[in-house]
């Protein structure tokens, strides 16, 4: 078995799985910080998921955008808390 | 030899993100699920990158993922913080068996501001005193 298979028929569909479950938290989540969460979550297992694909294709340039994704996750997370404690305010 | 190196490291990533997707949808509380977020998702995270790391081999991919790396160690306690902080104020409840809520009391919901137990006992009202 090589790196490729090992990566691609184990490490992507657990990645995956992950990205499911982490949905059906989104979807049921009783209030709206779980949703938030499970977003961050979701932005995050993609990092990963962007790093194992980049390995699997040989392309570094992939990991240009695991960055982008990093500050999107943090800024997204930082705006939603601000604006819920406006909120109750 | 690092073929095996890489897959051992993307086993534990995957893993611990796994992990991580466990405790969203086991986890009874919203602070639960926080503290699951920021622990396992960022060691997983980090150990995905560094396996990409050692495959490409070279310099500039390594500090890029490095600094990757950085960033969310940096930005995952702040984050987790901030928005415990408001889901704290918009009134979430802990879950039925949880002990201790050291906050109980001492935050004023509607101004966010902190009391210690340290403040100047004039400004106290008597009942609080009393309570002590």
């Amino acid at each position: 078995m090589t790196l490729y298979d090992f990566l691609y028929y184990i490490i992507l569909p657990i990645l995956s799985i992950s990205v499911i479950l982490i949905a059906i938290r989104f979807l049921k989540g009783p209030s709206i910080v779980d949703r938030v969460i499970a977003l961050d979550l979701i932005i995050t297992t993609g990092i990963g998921l962007i790093a194992t694909y980049s390995i699997i294709t040989n392309q570094p340039t992939f990991l240009d955008i695991a960055m982008i994704l990093a500050l999107i996750a943090f800024l997204g997370t930082v705006a939603f808390s601000y604006y819920l404690e406006k909120r109750n305010k | 030899m690092t073929d095996i190196i890489i897959g051992v490291l993307a086993s534990f990533g995957a893993i611990f993100v796994f992990l991580a997707a466990v405790g969203m949808i086991r986890m009874p509380d919203t602070y639960l699920r926080i503290s699951v977020t920021t622990k396992a998702a960022t060691l997983g995270i980090g150990l995905l990158l560094v396996a990409a790391a050692i495959f490409f081999g070279d310099l500039s991919i390594t500090t890029k993922v490095l600094a990757i790396i950085l960033f969310i160690l940096l930005t995952a306690p702040v984050s987790a913080h901030l928005i415990g902080r408001a889901s704290y104020f918009s009134g979430v409840k802990l879950w039925k068996n949880s002990v201790l809520d050291d906050l109980k009391g001492k935050y004023d919901k509607t101004s966010h501001k902190l009391r210690s137990e340290i403040e100047d006992p004039s400004k106290r009202e008597p009942n609080q005193i009393e309570e002590d």
